[in-house]
């Protein structure tokens, strides 16, 4: 299992460079927002922590599609279904997840500090953000990975992927915004939505690789 | 342990490709498909693997204890594809599926001697000719273990002396103990190898 991990790591850092187009992505929708909303600082740093969860979200969406369609196109999908005994499918979703969010969602939440001074936000929002940020969006990556393997014969399953992950994403989303605003409002609590967004993300971080599987074990046609 | 298939059909898409297929399977022994394109041998050998649903017939691996208790865990499949990564080095990919795989059998350098390109493991898998690249992806079906080799067109893209190594290749598994199922047009040099030609007559 850690061999796949450090090989998918590998694939996502080397080829492609997934990682570096999500940032670019991230910076774009980030940047364009003050540019849309006027130079009103208060009404920046308000929004700051739900624009910044947005940005990552749709960036975090880029490349999912590829996640087990770069496996299938060169066969070793196949050979990953037949070796199911050994390593549990479900598990080498789990593992090609966290390769995924390394590679490609980590760098985001690296990103979002420095984002997060465009929008004005006062340092205390930033750090929450970015908390949240760091255990929230492996949710992602976990429920990216059912949509992706069930769009898997889809030559151009990019969007249809998002649209179908989008939804599942949405509660993670509110707790996870609501938790960043709560650490700066000062009589709303930040644990309680915390730890709901944390649940999510272990409830995802179980349904989602199984749901996965099932889906992979039938799409050897 | 013994292979075996009775009156097997396959279907792609709804449609019978296949019907009243069976073999019988020794260790030690090889069966060579053949027949004309679109006669289904890939989805014969897909089914095989329990990578496609089987229409009818039964299919099983006996004898082979919890070990290799059934066909999907107890075999290699060669398809079309080599299952390898163009931005890895081949020492890399082999050495991804030799640890995923498990049963780690011979170490990389032997298995890459023995398909003739001991030399050329630190270049990214994209570098390598059509004819190298189906080499490294035999040279996966000698860095871990299993006991049945089912090999699609395994040949195809191999240069004349490629093709002989691979057939030593494939008699010297048979003696260890192996079995194959190929769909292939090379001639075997096993005197067990069993034919199986599928449509017309």
């Amino acid at each position: 299992m850690l061999a796949l991990y450090l090989r998918d790591l590998r694939l996502g850092i080397r080829a492609g460079g997934g990682a570096l187009v999500g940032i670019l992505f991230f910076l774009a929708v980030v940047a364009v927002i003050p540019f849309g909303v006027g130079p009103d600082l208060n009404l920046l740093a308000r929004i700051g922590p739900a624009i910044l969860w947005i940005g990552a979200l749709l960036a975090g969406l880029l490349g999912l599609d590829r996640l087990f369609q770069a496996d299938r196109d060169d066969g070793a999908l196949d050979l990953m279904v037949l070796n199911r005994d050994r390593q549990m499918l479900a598990l080498v979703v789990f593992v090609k997840c966290l390769a995924h969010w390394t590679a490609s969602i980590l760098p985001l939440v690296v990103a979002a500090p420095l984002l997060g001074l465009f929008m004005n936000m006062s340092t205390t929002g930033i750090g929450a953000t970015t908390l949240t940020l760091l255990f929230g969006t492996p949710a992602i990556a976990f429920i990216g990975a059912t949509g992706a393997a069930v769009a898997i014969s889809l030559p151009r399953g990019g969007l249809l992927v998002s649209v179908l992950v989008l939804p599942l994403m949405i509660p993670v989303l509110i707790f996870g915004v609501s938790a960043s605003y709560a650490a700066v409002a000062d009589p709303d609590p930040f644990l309680p939505p915390f730890l709901l967004m944390m649940a999510l993300t272990l409830f995802f971080a179980v349904i989602g690789p199984v749901a996965a599987a099932t889906a992979l074990r039938w799409a050897t046609d | 342990m013994r292979l075996v298939a009775e009156d097997l059909a396959g279907e792609r898409g709804g449609e019978t490709v296949f019907s009243g297929i069976g073999f019988t399977l020794e260790v030690g022994e090889a069966l060579v498909v053949t027949g004309p394109n679109g006669i289904g041998k890939s989805t014969l050998l897909r089914t095989v693997a329990g990578l496609l649903p089987l229409a009818a017939g039964r299919l099983a691996l006996e004898g082979g204890g919890d070990k290799w208790s059934d066909i999907a865990s107890a075999c290699h499949y060669l398809g079309h594809q080599n299952a390898m990564k163009t931005a890895l080095t081949v020492t890399e990919n082999l050495a991804f599926w030799r640890d995923f795989l498990g049963e780690a059998h011979l170490p990389l350098a032997d298995a890459l001697d023995m398909v003739g390109l001991a030399d050329i493991g630190h270049l990214p898998f994209g570098y390598l000719s059509t004819g190298q690249r189906r080499r490294i992806a035999i040279a996966r079906l000698l860095v871990a273990y299993r006991p049945v080799w089912l090999l699609d067109e395994p040949t195809a893209g191999l240069d004349r002396a490629s093709e002989a190594q691979f057939a030593e290749l494939m008699a010297a598994h048979c003696e260890d103990g192996g079995m194959i199922v190929a769909a292939t047009h090379l001639p075997l040099a096993l005197e067990k190898a069993q034919q199986l030609r599928m449509g017309g007559a």
